[in-house]
């Protein structure tokens, strides 16, 4: 049973860490155009380098 | 539920245009000095190509910083200091879509994300919490016993803890406001049971207890909260949409000044001020003309489809169209003074005839909460009476408050009327107050107004065969000089029949009377009868006289062109049992005709706003849920107090305001259609709430019998969320 001192915090930290991206996501209003962004990654145009 | 119908009535007591006007001018003002983006609608974009091709365009565009196109809210905000919506308009419209201004200043948008991001976050922690506190409970579940038991009950309360505390606010904020009201509302039993819930589950924790409630408090939250994001979402986009309408009609006049013409908001204008109204543009204030001729189109403001003639002295009011030729009006009132605010006084007055709707929602929570802290406390009494046994009777009690939580009950309406809604605006119509639905359901009888409504307000030439073959491309070419209504649909049907245009000399327009020109010698002339020497009649339905120079001049008459869907709609109204009602401000012939095309038994014509009104309200008192579809001033007080009310976009923005469902297309026929997904969404209400109420039905008397486990609350409370959930998507 000593593993669940290892395990325990682990799967907390990963659901923490997700966590965290959803909420980096939401600030960096990624959730303000969801229909713009599933077209917007099929344009080939920034393809080579990141939109300035 | 109760907030948000408080919160829409606030918006909707706002119905007045002029008393909007003033604090909008003042942003306006405001944000005169400061720079601020410009956005544009872009309601023709719909691929990753219209992006690239919109964004491509303004950035090659100089001055122009960034351009972000929202393919979700069809709009582009581009950053360009010093640059007007003027001079990019023509270059998204040179990429192929069409671009119109939206007014920043009538667009909360920012105001709105922030709500909406808010309960996302919540959405996303409770999640959080929900998944790794599962982990834990399915080990206690299974028979983690003793110290391991123990162990994991702490983990999951210090989880679980700072969730409710955080995740649980809104609930907790509104059940105290509804506590101060003094009201029970649905989240009075949800706030109870978390507390409880958790307080219970620390208290069994430290006595190394075999129950502990973190998982189903937890759940609760994110459920919930689910719930209140659908509900939050449907009314954001619906008001998003009805503010972009709004937004579209900039509300600036043209003020004459010495030094010319300079554009001013109309909230700024006083009485003496002269004003500008060119052909085509709508009276932004009462006033008397004080120079030019011209005709004025009165639909909107009276129903009346034929425009009359305007010459100075006439008294205009706001909301008419100018026609033909360039006015100068003196203004006399503006603003809150002005014939359009008087109006709009009339709408909050019937606004607050109808009174609160009380949605289904309500009067299930009304029934239920009492209910459930009835029975939470006597099964409480009842343990505590025969065992003495303190600690175990405030866990049964929990138990009860925990499996009857509605978790179902709190998505049962959201996500109906978001399924509802959402396929409602597929097909062009936006419900803009949360309880429209229900109460569309109701209806049993259907007001039409005519002009603008039923028809396009555009007239159409009845026939063109008095005109000879000969003559018809100098009828075009005089048509075609003019931008009057009438002409323009002449000259519409002519191109149609096949005609070209010829040369005309000394072509030239006579505001208010019509259009003359010199063809092979003859002076030939398209216009009003007394100006053309002939004798217009009695009849009062529009009609335009040609004269070709030679022989008597020729008669054309005209109809108001349906509205497309309007037959099938109002045969399908009538194929249901529904009372159909023709009320309009228009003569009688032209009512009669409308009518009888229609198969309309019942019609009224010349009715005024105030009659128009109280026919409504005589309809509602002898027992009606009366939906109302119509789209001028004269309409408006008539829409506050119907039932339930629909306008087209086309609209007068105070008819807009005072409607409950805006019609985005052209076409009438998805009225029919919107009663009958009401009706179906009103039924799958019901249904949830049956499903629910069969769940606690089942799960109850476990509770009360003390042998409701947490493994039991975590099975209802999903499985019946996720019933009531695929139920409301059956109606997609």
């Amino acid at each position: 049973m000593e593993i669940l001192g290892i395990l325990i915090p682990v799967s907390l930290g990963l659901g923490a860490l997700g966590l965290l991206a959803f909420v980096w996501a939401l600030r960096g209003r990624q959730y303000e155009d969801p229909k713009g962004d599933a077209e917007r990654i099929l344009s080939k145009e920034w393809d080579d380098r990141p939109k300035p | 539920m109760s907030d948000a119908a408080l919160h829409d009535h606030d918006v909707r007591l706002s119905a007045c245009p002029a008393c909007d006007a003033a604090p909008l001018a003042q942003r306006v003002a405001a944000g005169a000095g400061a720079h601020e983006d410009i956005i544009l609608s872009l309601p023709t974009i719909y691929c990753a190509t219209c992006i690239s091709d919109v964004e491509r365009a303004l950035h090659a565009h100089p001055g122009v910083k960034t351009a972000r196109v929202n393919l979700t809210l069809r709009r582009v905000t581009v950053d360009a200091p010093g640059l007007s919506a003027e001079d990019l308009i023509p270059v998204v419209e040179r990429t192929g879509y069409e671009a119109h201004e939206l007014d920043p200043a009538a667009l909360s948008a920012s105001r709105a994300d922030r709500i909406g991001r808010d309960i996302l976050m919540r959405i996303g922690v409770s999640g959080f919490a929900m998944m790794n506190i599962m982990i834990l409970s399915v080990a206690v579940w299974s028979g983690a016993e003793a110290a391991t038991r123990d162990m994991f009950h702490w983990i999951s309360g210090a989880i679980a803890l700072p969730t409710v505390v955080f995740a649980g606010q809104p609930f907790f904020s509104s059940a105290w406001r509804a506590l101060k009201a003094g009201r029970l509302g649905m989240d009075v039993p949800i706030s109870l049971a978390l507390i409880l819930a958790s307080a219970i589950s620390v208290y069994e924790t430290i006595h190394s207890g075999h129950h502990a409630y973190f998982d189903a408090a937890v759940m609760l939250c994110f459920f919930l909260l689910i719930g209140r994001y659908l509900d939050y979402r449907t009314r954001a986009v619906a008001r998003s949409a009805a503010e972009e309408l709004t937004a579209l009609e900039v509300p600036r006049a043209f003020r004459v000044t010495p030094a010319g013409d300079e554009p001013v908001p109309v909230a700024e204008l006083v009485p003496g001020d002269l004003i500008r109204i060119l052909p085509g543009a709508r009276v932004p204030a009462d006033g008397e003309i004080a120079q030019g001729t011209s005709e004025i189109d009165r639909s909107l403001l009276t129903g009346e489809s034929v425009p009359v003639p305007a010459a100075p002295g006439a008294v205009l009011s706001a909301g008419e169209v100018n026609l033909t030729g360039p006015l100068i009006l003196r203004v006399t009132a503006a603003g809150r003074d002005s014939s359009l605010a008087r109006l709009t006084a009339l709408v909050a007055a019937a606004e607050s005839a109808r009174g609160h709707y009380t949605s289904l929602a309500e009067r299930a929570s009304r029934l239920y909460s009492p209910l459930v802290h009835l029975l939470a406390f006597s099964s409480f009494l009842g343990w505590y009476w025969t065992t003495g046994d303190l600690r175990h009777s405030v866990n049964v009690a929990a138990a009860v408050l925990i499996i009857t939580c509605p978790c179902a009950l709190g998505l049962a309406v959201p996500a109906v009327v978001t399924a509802a809604s959402g396929r409602l605006f597929r097909r062009g119509m936006l419900i803009k107050d949360g309880t429209a639905l229900e109460r569309l359901a109701d209806v049993d009888c259907v007001v039409f107004d005519k002009t603008g409504t039923l028809t396009m307000g555009v007239p159409q030439v009845v026939s063109i065969e008095a005109i000879p073959v000969g003559m018809r491309p100098v009828a075009l070419a005089l048509a075609q000089g003019s931008s009057h209504p009438l002409s323009k649909a002449l000259a519409q049907a002519l191109r149609d029949a096949g005609a070209t245009t010829v040369e005309l000399e000394d072509l030239r327009e006579v505001p208010g009377y019509g259009i003359s020109g010199r063809w092979q010698g003859h002076e030939v002339r398209l216009g009003r009868a007394d100006w053309l020497g002939a004798d217009h009649g009695a009849g009062k339905i529009s009609a335009s006289w040609l004269s070709l120079g030679e022989g008597a001049p020729i008669r054309l008459e005209f109809t108001d062109r349906l509205r497309p869907g309007a037959e099938s709609c109002v045969r399908e109204l009538l194929a249901s049992g529904r009372r159909v009602v023709l009320l309009s401000g228009d003569v009688a012939p032209v009512v009669q005709e409308l009518a009888q095309r229609l198969g309309l038994a019942e019609w009224h014509a010349g009715v005024t706003p105030t009659e128009k009104a109280a026919t409504v309200r005589e309809l509602r008192v002898a027992g009606a849920h009366v939906l109302m579809v119509g789209d001028g001033l004269n309409d408006t007080a008539a829409l506050a107090e119907a039932h339930v009310s629909i306008s087209p976009a086309s609209a007068l923005d105070a008819a807009r305001v005072a409607s409950d469902i805006v019609l985005m297309g052209n076409d009438l026929s998805p009225v029919s259609d919107a009663l009958e997904t009401a009706r179906g969404a009103r039924s799958r209400i019901k249904e949830n709430f049956a499903i629910s109420v069969l769940y606690n039905i089942v799960a109850v008397p476990f509770a009360i019998a003390g042998l409701a486990t947490p493994l039991m609350a975590a099975l209802a409370m999903s499985l019946s969320s996720i019933c009531v959930t695929l139920n409301a998507l059956r109606l997609r």
